[in-house]
């Protein structure tokens, strides 16, 4: 009896585990095989999983009507210069508001709460008109100033920087360290982990952000990889699936290696507010 | 600890306290202040009081952009929590195949959701997507999953929840490490079954990530914006026309920044009502644990 409930149950872990990999793991492989397929043939057998030789056409053709390489330096640019900015600012305010005593801290402390609070979806039409006014659209400023401070990111800094203990710092004092020395060249290192997935999900982010730069930009020059791809489809007449997948893969490769190699800390900070 | 000089701490919240006066809570002033007003971006602004309001209402959009939104949400979050729960049971194994498969369905949330909608279109195409065909081999009946008004949204959802799913499964498997593993043996020498140590042992401890994990992909879902633009436009016949799509094709296709601020006065009132029920599951969920323990 026991001995059948146990095979019983192993059998249907399995079944869960092939089940659950197909559903997930399904849908990329699906993407890959057509990238790889030419349009007579997608047309001539659709559901037809393998090609039948293994084409780069489409991915020569993104390459070719899409200047690729320039949409995935802004897109990196602009994920990097973020990921960067929360990070520096984060670590001044995060050690203020844990470390430091001063008048209205308390205020301060519940204004980053609250800006928890307030996502882009609600303020993107403001700020459109705002930097409208000031001539920024279309700008790499209006891609990144919005974001260069993260309230998740301050709160994070600051929960770390708590339970650092302040002899460390006093006897940076004593020795003469300015500031900003101590900030940035001892206490940074000290909470590495929780810069690093701060760093990590801001910039895995903004990476595969569409919705942004969609609203802040209609020209070229500061283009994301994510407008473009989402571009392909809207220009293609008919079905060009294997040109659109193309440019899927080449959209989603960077974010799943980074995520393969970092994928601890890109959940510690998901599960961070938890 | 007492700063070096009065001024320093203050110094050191400016640089984050410009960004986020400039950009989150002044826009917050300017969208109300524009509510106020017509305004198409090219003439300037004309005061009309509350008829941006008024007109929202009559006109039915805004009951319908909230009906849809919250039909949406309420397919998100319930299937994508139940899911995310139960795969997170289900894989809560050592072992690196198990690791490997957790990490597939965390990866659809980390992938951008341009590439999600526009593979997911492909998958459902009315014509050659693979769903549509293998539903044609099987001899099943199957239908224009996006264009027709009736399924579009639920299809948006469910695409939704195949995005977030590991998101809350991630959630879980972190407050399933809370759960005492002793507590677990003893339920089982006691002759619990697996679905009464589930309920018994399992589920009161993870009641909290429940509330988190609830609340905040409801608040998510409600922000939901890039499946709508690559997928449906809103269509058909605004079928798919939730919140921050309709606050888009205000300003962007419309050109009346008046309306959609106002629109955006309401959607960040609903949003604050919906963290207020959020902090309000989260004390009761923890309460109940405290009370049990």
């Amino acid at each position: 009896m026991i001995e059948r409930g146990h095979r019983g149950r192993a059998a249907l872990s399995t079944l869960v585990l092939v089940v659950v990999a197909l559903l997930w793991l399904g849908p990329y492989a699906w993407m890959t095989l057509t990238s790889l397929r030419t349009l007579p043939e997608i047309i001539a057998a659709p559901a037809y999983p393998l090609p039948s030789s293994f084409q780069l056409g489409a991915y020569r053709e993104v390459l070719e009507s899409v200047p690729v390489g320039r949409y995935f330096l802004n897109t990196l640019a602009m994920a990097l210069t973020i990921a960067f900015l929360q990070m520096a600012l984060a670590l001044p305010a995060g050690y203020a508001l844990a470390k430091l005593h001063f008048v209205g801290k308390r205020a301060a402390f519940a204004l980053v709460l609250a800006c928890l609070l307030i996502p882009a979806q609600v303020t993107f039409v403001p700020v459109f008109t705002m930097l409208g006014a000031a001539g920024l659209v279309n700008t790499f400023g209006a891609l990144v100033l919005p974001f260069g401070a993260s309230a998740l990111g301050t709160f994070l800094v600051r929960q770390a920087l708590l339970s650092v203990p302040d002899e460390i710092i006093e006897a940076a004092r004593m020795d003469g360290a300015g500031e900003l020395t101590i900030i940035y060249g001892l206490l940074a290192p000290m909470i590495r982990p929780t810069l690093a997935s701060l760093f990590l999900f801001s910039f895995v982010f903004h990476y595969s952000d569409y919705f942004w730069p969609l609203v802040m930009t209609t020209d070229d020059s500061v283009r994301t990889l994510p407008l473009a791809v989402a571009l392909l489809r809207e220009q293609g007449t008919g079905v060009r699936w294997h040109i659109v997948m193309a440019g899927n893969v080449m959209l989603s490769v960077p974010v799943l290696v980074v995520f393969a190699v970092a994928q601890r800390q890109i959940l510690r900070a998901v599960t961070a507010r938890a | 600890m007492r700063p070096r000089s009065p001024l320093h701490p203050y110094l050191m919240l400016a640089p984050t306290a410009l960004v986020f006066g400039l950009f989150f809570l002044y826009p917050l002033a300017l969208a109300l202040h524009h509510s106020f007003y017509a305004w198409d971006l090219l003439t300037p602004p004309t005061y009309v009081g509350l008829r941006n309001y008024r007109s929202l209402i009559s006109s039915g959009e805004l009951a319908g952009t909230v009906g849809r939104t919250l039909s949406y949400s309420a397919v998100v979050v319930s299937l994508s929590v139940t899911l995310g729960l139960a795969l997170a049971v289900a894989l809560d194994r050592p072992g690196r195949l198990y690791a490997f498969v957790r990490a597939s369905v965390f990866s659809a949330y980390v992938v951008s959701w341009v590439a999600v909608a526009l593979l997911w279109m492909w998958i459902l195409d009315a014509d050659a997507g693979l769903l549509t065909v293998v539903l044609r081999k099987l001899h099943l009946p199957t239908r224009s999953w996006l264009g027709d008004p009736d399924v579009a949204l639920t299809t948006l959802a469910l695409v939704s929840v195949w995005k977030i799913t590991g998101y809350s499964m991630v959630i879980f498997l972190a407050g399933l490490q809370d759960v005492p593993r002793s507590l677990h043996e003893a339920a089982a020498l006691d002759g619990a079954g697996p679905w009464q140590r589930f309920f018994h042992v399992t589920w009161p401890t993870l009641r909290p990530s429940a509330a988190f994990v609830g609340t905040t992909s409801l608040i998510l879902s409600f922000q939901a914006f890039d499946v709508v633009r690559v997928m449906t436009q809103g269509g058909p016949v605004k079928a798919t026309t939730i919140f921050v799509y309709a606050i888009y094709e205000d300003v962007f296709v419309n050109l009346r920044v008046g309306r959609a601020s106002a629109l955006i006065v309401v959607f960040f009132a609903l949003l604050l009502g919906l963290t207020g029920l959020q902090l309000w599951a989260f004390r009761r969920a923890s309460g109940a644990r405290k009370g049990t323990a």
